[in-house]
């Protein structure tokens, strides 16, 4: 593609400016992560005077931020992995079956994305309280409320996008399999989802993070034992002293697993977003 | 996306002379959809129909330990807060109007930042790897440490903000937190517009330039003619789910201000916050809670018929 | 494979993974077992853990009753106990900030410390009188008993008082506002006073302070909200002017949200007083001498309003409470009584910087100092309890959140006048009184 003589420089200057309006923020909460308490609190300054690793050791002892860590791993993680596991039957139906109510069913799922978080927390908590009563399931200050709270808040695109890739998969590869002798469930297993696997890692990893980030519900539906680092993380601020450093240093800290493998699986990202949800 | 749907009877293609199969085969995809809907049911739409039906009663702190004995309000909840003349309904009209600004505002940006990106880097060149995954990165980041983070640089005396600008200005209060928020909001969002764009490129077959490349075509006629018609399905669905996203945003003015945002920063959800669970009146916080979805459900179908009328007519 | 098989084993693999991945189940509570939630006393919630758990060691002890704790950061204890309220689901025993008693009174969701209950916790009488009357509406049984005991005093940096010729604290408003012009250096980024002006429920205390001062009721005899009056019209206008008028406040301050900021500016000089709860332990936290620092009650207006009434704070403080579905209203109320018991009071008390709440308890040297009894004067003698009516959190958050927003116009050079006020605190008006 022969480019205009401005293109370069405008392609310079927007992403020139995109790099520093993303860098900057990143730059702070690494440098400050480095200063002690007393620099932090202080006029703001662009290189530390005084560096000192002392906040990344003291992160561990301020809060149980150990404990949370894994809340929110064990939590995100099942979110993500059952999230994925419903959304790939439920697109295969959408995408290879025809059945009366299924337009119903995908215009009732892309409206949830509407509601109010606000509207449904207060009944949410307490139909997960009166479950608890008459079943014994504990599902209100447990884990397991918050998987299937936060599960339940990424199917509906995990849904839409993975039935737009299954679309995308040509169906004579199911048929082949099918005139061989498997059903549709054995077509879903062998053939649809080995090629839909970019898209699915997607899925997950948007599932994954939709509930990693969360502080409405998991501030009403955690207690101590099961608090989430989003939750967990704003207990470096008491009343009487902020510790910002070891603000910065605990989300680092928390966010390099996570961006690392979100980073690592970007080409799956753009892959199952090419076939899938953008069509 | 409502366009590749095929209902084409794939599977009956399979199983078509062997009858007895057939009741399975009815049964099948609503076997599939099974725990979607179950999990849908519990978490989303049972919850909603209570909050609608919690928005008919007077729910207060005199009767939140037994829903069962709240006396019926009628819509004398909907009354209260659609009374445009008084206190509450004011404050209500405002916070809808700070929330539509912010949301053009930010979805406006996002999609503008996300797309000149995607678009500019469609072209191979050196770094763009790691430019990419730099551009990413706030999208990946925790909510609350990129957030949290924005607060630390906004603060007037220490803050990074200030003393890049060289000025004293609030930024956390005031008429400036407004734009502290819609910043917030576009740094962690571009991305995903980014992303999504940068996918919807990939889409777009290489002959289509190829052709038009020889044809003479500049680059500007090629975006013009090429690019944009074709990004015009990815942006319809793009620019919807960012609506509905910022809309409710919760999330980034509570950690941003806590739960007292400064008023000309107090967005729906958050009023609906403070109604609802700041002074614990729960009919009052449902009734707007239904307002605001009602509102979100209309624009969202005239935003989809129009724009679905104008793709079918365009093709 | 079949469908007839896949569907149940799908749904069954489904909870399977589900159940394992799901760790933490809160095991119902053994009959001799407590669940007690502690509000954050201290520097963070672990330095909570640590002061307290020795106590309940000593209590199961003594008791064999265990008590499980679980500290709860203030930014979740309504909420907290909101979900406990709603659900019923929730601890024996909890810790509540005091000014919420009369909404949380209201819920029915605790137990009224009746005088039977009283005396079953060691009688009415050992309390300090204040203290106790901020534990729910009167004419009803309270929900609680007083814990820790808060008042608000006025510190200030004796060296810059020195510094400027000034001899003693200011004994009337006016001198307040006199001595804080002449301790005002803003070029040397030095001034009178620190506030903290960004936050709503500091906002809300110091307008009912200054509004008892200037004579003002903000809820009729019958409970009906009443805040755009004449006398809370002036107190709020007292506070704000600091800023606008007087001047003697940097207004930077409009922003800061904690007690962390205006600690350290005390400590660092650029501030010279400081109107706060007694907070000895967050000044040795940061390092600040306490000999360089004085403490003196929050001065009255020099002629006082005839319907003007001698407060210089509200009864601050923390209660502890019994959560009425309890299964061991007996055991919680022994509890109760261990954390009001004269010993433990003085040691909690002591650790967090707070004030007994039991007479006899003031014996202990620790609070024989000068400015312990500072405190403990304005708390006995010039302390009135915020609001007691259910729509109390309504009108800090209303009140607070526009005092806040006063300040942020008055930091950006917009003027606030009294019209403006009024204004602002009609709308207050007519939210509570559609809320309640």
């Amino acid at each position: 593609m022969s480019e205009p003589r401005w293109l370069p420089w405008v392609r310079r200057f927007v992403l020139g400016f995109l790099a520093l309006f993303t860098l900057v923020p990143l730059y702070a909460m690494v440098s400050s992560s480095l200063k002690p308490l007393g620099d932090v609190q202080g006029k703001w300054e662009w290189f530390p005077t005084t560096l000192t690793i002392q906040p990344f050791f003291d992160i561990w002892d301020t809060i149980p931020l150990a404990e949370y860590f894994m809340n929110s791993l064990v939590i995100s993680g099942s979110a993500a992995v059952l999230s994925v596991l419903i959304a790939i039957f439920a697109a295969y139906a959408l995408s290879r079956c025809r059945f009366r109510g299924k337009n119903f069913f995908k215009m009732t799922v892309l409206s949830t994305q509407m509601f109010p978080g606000i509207l449904f927390l207060l009944p949410l908590f307490l139909i997960f309280v009166n479950i608890g009563n008459t079943t014994g399931i504990v599902l209100y200050g447990s884990r397991l409320g918050l998987i299937i709270t936060y599960l339940t808040f990424s199917l509906p695109f995990a849904i839409w996008m993975l039935a737009g890739y299954i679309d995308s998969i040509p169906k004579e590869l199911d048929e082949a399999a099918m005139v061989d002798g498997t059903g549709p469930i054995g077509a879903l297993i062998r053939v649809v989802i080995p090629a839909a696997m970019p898209g699915i890692v997607a899925v997950g990893i948007y599932s994954f993070m939709t509930a990693w980030g969360e502080v409405l519900f998991a501030s009403v539906m955690t207690d101590s034992g099961t608090r989430t680092l989003a939750v967990g993380l704003q207990e470096y601020s008491t009343q009487v002293q902020v510790y910002w450093n070891q603000v910065m240093a605990a989300s680092l800290i928390v966010s390099v697993p996570v961006v690392a493998g979100f980073l690592l699986l970007q080409r799956y990202l753009v892959a199952g977003l090419t076939a899938g949800a953008v069509k | 996306m409502p366009t590749t749907l095929d209902d084409a009877p794939a599977v009956k293609a399979a199983g078509a002379h062997r009858p007895r199969q057939t009741r399975r085969r009815v049964a099948l995809p609503y076997l599939l959809l099974l725990p979607a809907i179950l999990l849908e049911l519990l978490v989303h739409l049972i919850p909603m129909l209570a909050g609608l039906a919690m928005s008919f009663f007077k729910l207060t702190q005199f009767y939140i330990r037994d829903f069962t004995s709240a006396p019926s309000a009628g819509i004398d909840n909907y009354k209260f807060v659609l009374d445009f003349d008084s206190a509450a309904g004011e404050a209500l009209l405002d916070s809808f109007w700070i929330s539509a600004l912010y949301t053009v505002l930010s979805v406006g940006f996002c999609w503008l930042f996300g797309t000149s990106a995607a678009v500019l880097m469609q072209k191979n060149f050196r770094g763009r790897g790691v430019l990419r995954t730099l551009f990413l990165v706030p999208y990946a980041l925790p909510m609350y440490a990129a957030v949290i983070t924005w607060s630390f640089m906004f603060q007037r005396d220490t803050g990074l903000v200030n003393s890049l600008l060289g000025t004293d200005s609030f930024w956390l209060i005031g008429d400036n937190s407004f734009w502290s928020l819609v910043i917030v909001s576009v740094w962690r969002n571009w991305p995903f517009a980014f992303l999504i764009v940068m996918a919807g490129l990939q889409n777009i077959p290489g002959e289509l330039y190829e052709a038009a490349a020889i044809d003479g075509a500049s680059w500007w006629r090629q975006f013009q003619a090429i690019t944009q018609p074709m990004l015009r399905p990815v942006n319809q669905v793009l620019l919807l789910v960012l609506f509905l996203w910022t809309f409710n945003d919760f999330n980034t003015p509570y950690v941003l201000f806590g739960a007292s945002a400064p008023k000309e920063a107090s967005l729906i959800s958050i009023h609906i916050y403070q109604s609802s669970f700041v002074t614990w009146n729960f009919g009052l916080g449902s009734a707007m809670s239904v307002l605001l979805l009602v509102f979100l459900l209309i624009v969202s179908t005239v935003y989809w018929g129009l724009t679905s009328r104008r793709r079918n007519a365009g093709v | 494979m079949r469908i007839g098989k896949i569907a149940p084993a799908l749904v069954l693999a489904l909870a399977a993974a589900a159940t394992t991945a799901c760790g933490g189940d809160t095991s119902s509570s053994a009959p001799k077992e407590l669940v007690y939630w502690a509000s954050n006393q201290g520097t963070s919630l672990d330095n909570d853990k640590a002061v307290l758990r020795p106590e309940l060691d000593k209590f199961e002890k003594a008791s064999g009753i265990k008590v499980k704790l679980e500290v709860v950061p203030w930014t979740d204890l309504l909420n907290r106990i909101l979900a406990a309220t709603t659900s019923g689901k929730g601890p024996d025993v909890l810790n509540i900030g005091n000014t919420w008693s009369a909404s949380l009174q209201a819920t029915g969701a605790f137990l009224p410390f009746d005088d039977a209950a009283l005396e079953k916790v060691g009688g009415k009488s050992r309390f300090v009188g204040p203290s106790l009357a901020a534990t729910g509406a009167s004419g009803q049984p309270p929900v609680g008993v007083p814990l820790y005991g808060q008042a608000y005093g006025l510190y200030y940096n004796k060296k810059l008082f020195a510094e400027a010729g000034i001899t003693k604290p200011p004994a009337t408003w006016e001198e307040l506002v006199e001595d804080g012009k002449k301790l005002t250096k803003p070029d040397k980024g030095q001034w009178g006073l620190s506030l903290q002006a960004g936050q709503v429920t500091e906002n809300s205390h110091h307008a009912a302070i200054l509004g008892a001062q200037q004579g003002a009721r903000f809820f009729s005899p019958e409970g009906k909200p009443q805040l755009a009056s004449d006398p809370s019209v002036a107190a709020v206008r007292q506070f704000v002017d600091l800023m606008q008028k007087d001047k003697i406040v940097n207004p930077s301050n409009a922003e800061y949200a904690d007690t962390a900021k205006s600690l350290k500016d005390l400590s660092d000089g650029k501030a010279a007083m400081f109107m706060n709860q007694a907070s000895a332990g967050s000044f040795k936290n940061i390092g600040m001498d306490m000999a360089d620092l004085g403490v003196a009650p929050i001065p009255l207006p020099a002629t006082p309003p005839s319907a003007g009434r001698k407060v210089t704070s509200f009864v601050a403080g923390i209660n502890v409470s019994v959560f009425k579905n309890t299964k061991n209203p007996g055991a919680a109320l022994d509890f109760v009584k261990f954390m009001v018991s004269a010993p433990e009071q003085a040691l909690l008390n002591k650790t967090y910087g707070s004030l007994p709440t039991v007479q006899d308890a003031y014996s202990d040297a620790a609070f024989q100092t000068e400015d312990v009894k500072v405190f403990q004067s304005v708390l006995a003698n010039s302390a009135e309890p915020m609001p007691q009516v259910p729509q109390e959190s309504q009108f800090e958050t209303l009140i607070g959140t526009a005092m806040k927003a006063m300040f942020a116009d008055v930091a950006a050079g917009k003027p606030v006048d009294g019209a403006k006020i009024r204004d602002q605190l009609n709308q207050a008006d007519q939210q509570i009184a559609a809320g309640g």
